[in-house]
């Protein structure tokens, strides 16, 4: 059964029953939350390669998801772009902005990096709100159009968005998988580790903090297009800083600084949160308290949580074995 | 000339507000090395319960501070207890976001409890009175006095008392205060209390020229850390003089540029300082 279960086949698996999530039910709704859970998740991951794999928190995210949304918005309500030039285009400008304020911000280290990048998102925030002429202000955009067809595939219905959406969930796992098993990876540990040291043995750290910044901001911006033309209307609401705290407790709930941890922390507190609807504003009740006893008695989240676990177990079994053996080994010198 | 000076002493209150508030974040700061996000929730969290001893209890408006002062400490304590104390050890990320958790939590509580609507706050000062010349309502003339006396009363505390002493002596070096047998412990959980005390008091003089919602803590508590930079993370009069400058920039900038980004004057500000000056201005040598 273990053998079985091995990373790939787990892997393949889930793939599977996710393409088979829509054939199994018509419910539009759960398609919905779906959909809008692997939009964040592919925000999540760019927070967790900045937070969790650099160790530099940046709480500017949702203001880099929102400027993603908005270039995205505003190209094709306002243009006429089509979807698939504005959302390439919103990618652009989202990285380009991104690499700006990284190269200022990551001047700044620790809890002066984590307050500037506050900052930088409320500012962000104050210019989506106020700049009525081109965001339309606290009205927000709307009639923004569903992704526009290639070829033959169009993405009017639920369903076909879902697909669209998961293929670029897929995408970005896959991307973030390949950033984290190479060297480029190992250079972000070791920057979180320790950053004297990281300098000490020849990393250009400022270099790759900044790559590791603009590449969350790219996911950010990619989240954040791709939210715009699901759901169609945007406000300056999705800048403020609770969407930055919201995706930092998805992280935080599936693990930081894992690969699956943003994938598990966004779909169960996505779910829950709909179980939870009744309770709307005062879900926090609830998982503000989840949150800080995590951090306490679990850093590293579910995921994080799981590993441990297995590692310990695996650990007690080959234990066994060794004593078992030396038993045998034992009896056998003294026939 | 006559509208200079108004701004002039609105600069006066507002500045006199922001700069409680950052003295309460930069002692926690000077002490445990945390910023903490969750300090804009105990000022949220201080208005209300001046409001509601004063509505509900029928209480006057000095005796429901008083209470306020005293719970918005405690729920410091309980803060520092239950959520910093276990994670003395942790990496700085962590701290950060737990402070985060306790934001999030105390802002649903209060919105729970009270309601999502903005209220107001009758003080028994709000009436309009002739001030060198000026026409101004008394209960800005009461929060310059009384934030001034408490800045002396906590400047008293901290070169007077032994307690005080501990608390400068444990932000200035933790090693060495460890040393000479100060209680870190004790000294965190007073430190708390103060902070939250300072908060309390901050938010319940502020409330009735502003007025009481669960998101007021936001603004204020950005605005608190751009003033802590700006003095000096863990500087007592760097946050003092941070907050009454952040209250004159933001008067003047409110009058003479345009009303609508006087809140995005601080945060301008605080890019500027931090572009140049990546650790923050006035920052000590001998802290890394």
């Amino acid at each position: 059964m273990m053998s079985f279960l091995n990373k790939r086949n787990t892997v393949i698996l889930l793939v599977v029953v996710a393409i088979l999530v829509p054939l199994l039910t018509d419910n539009p709704y759960l398609l919905h939350i779906f959909s809008t859970a692997f939009i964040w998740t592919i925000g999540v991951y760019g927070l967790n390669l900045i937070g969790g794999f650099t160790g530099q928190l940046s709480l500017a995210h949702a203001g880099f998801f929102a400027i993603g949304a908005y270039s995205v918005g505003i190209l094709t309500v306002k243009v006429g772009l089509n979807f698939w030039l504005a959302l390439l285009l919103g990618i652009i400008i989202t990285t380009i902005i991104g690499l700006l304020i990284g190269i200022i911000a990551l001047r700044t280290k620790e809890h002066f990096f984590a307050i500037y990048t506050l900052c930088v998102g409320y500012i962000i925030y104050l210019i989506i709100y106020k700049w009525e002429a081109l965001t339309e202000g606290v009205r927000g955009l709307i009639g923004i159009p569903p992704p526009a067809p290639i070829g033959p595939i169009t993405f009017q219905t639920p369903k076909s968005q879902y697909y669209l959406l998961l293929f670029f969930l897929v995408l970005t796992i896959f991307i973030f998988t390949r950033i984290i098993n190479s060297l480029i990876g190992r250079t972000y540990m070791a920057i979180r580790n320790s950053e004297e040291l990281a300098q000490t043995i020849g990393i250009e750290t400022m270099k790759q903090k900044l790559v590791s910044f603009v590449l969350s901001t790219f996911f950010a911006g990619l989240a954040g297009g791709l939210y715009a033309s699901f759901v169609r209307f945007i406000g300056p609401d999705i800048s403020y800083i609770n969407v930055t705290f919201d995706m930092l407790m998805y992280l935080l709930v599936g693990g930081i600084g894992t690969l699956s941890g943003p994938l598990v922390g966004t779909l169960l507190v996505v779910w829950i949160s709909q179980y939870l609807q009744f309770l709307q504003d005062y879900r926090m009740l609830i998982f503000g308290p989840i949150l800080v006893l995590l951090i306490i008695f679990y850093p590293r989240g579910i995921v994080g949580g799981v590993q441990t676990w297995l590692i310990k177990q695996r650990a007690k079994k080959s234990q066994k074995d060794l004593s078992r053996n030396l038993q045998s080994v034992v009896v056998k010198e003294e026939k | 000339m006559d509208i200079l000076f108004q701004q002039l002493f609105n600069a006066l209150t507002i500045g006199s507000v922001y700069s409680l508030v950052a003295l309460g974040l930069t002692l926690v700061y000077g002490i445990l090395h945390i910023p903490n996000f969750a300090h804009g929730a105990l000022y949220m969290v201080g208005g209300y319960i001046t409001l509601l001893f004063m509505e509900s209890m029928g209480l006057h408006y000095w005796l429901a501070i008083l209470i306020s002062i005293i719970v918005v400490g405690l729920l410091g304590v309980v803060m520092e207890r239950l959520v910093f104390h276990p994670l003395r050890n942790a990496p700085p990320i962590h701290d950060k976001i737990a402070a985060i958790g306790v934001l999030l939590f105390l802002e649903a509580l209060v919105q729970l409890v009270w309601g999502a609507e903005y209220r107001r706050m009758l003080s028994p000062y709000d009436i309009v009175v002739d001030f060198l010349g000026l026409t101004v309502t008394a209960q800005r003339l009461l929060i310059i006095g009384t934030a001034i006396l408490a800045m002396i009363l906590l400047h008293l505390f901290l070169k007077k008392t032994i307690t005080g002493s501990a608390i400068i002596a444990m932000s200035q070096n933790r090693e060495g205060a460890f040393l000479v047998g100060i209680n870190a412990n004790k000294v965190a959980v007073i430190t708390f209390f103060i902070s939250g005390a300072l908060a309390a008091f901050a938010s319940s003089i502020a409330s009735p020229i502003n007025l009481v919602f669960p998101g007021m803590g936001h603004l204020v508590i950005l605005k608190a850390f751009v003033i802590i930079i700006i003095g000096g993370m863990g500087s007592i009069p760097g946050a003092i003089i941070g907050g009454y400058i952040l209250g004159f920039s933001e008067s003047l900038s409110a009058t003479f540029i345009s009303n609508d980004y006087k809140d995005l004057i601080a945060f301008l500000l605080l890019v500027a300082i931090l572009t140049i000056k990546p650790k923050g201005l006035f920052v000590k040598g001998a802290r890394s």
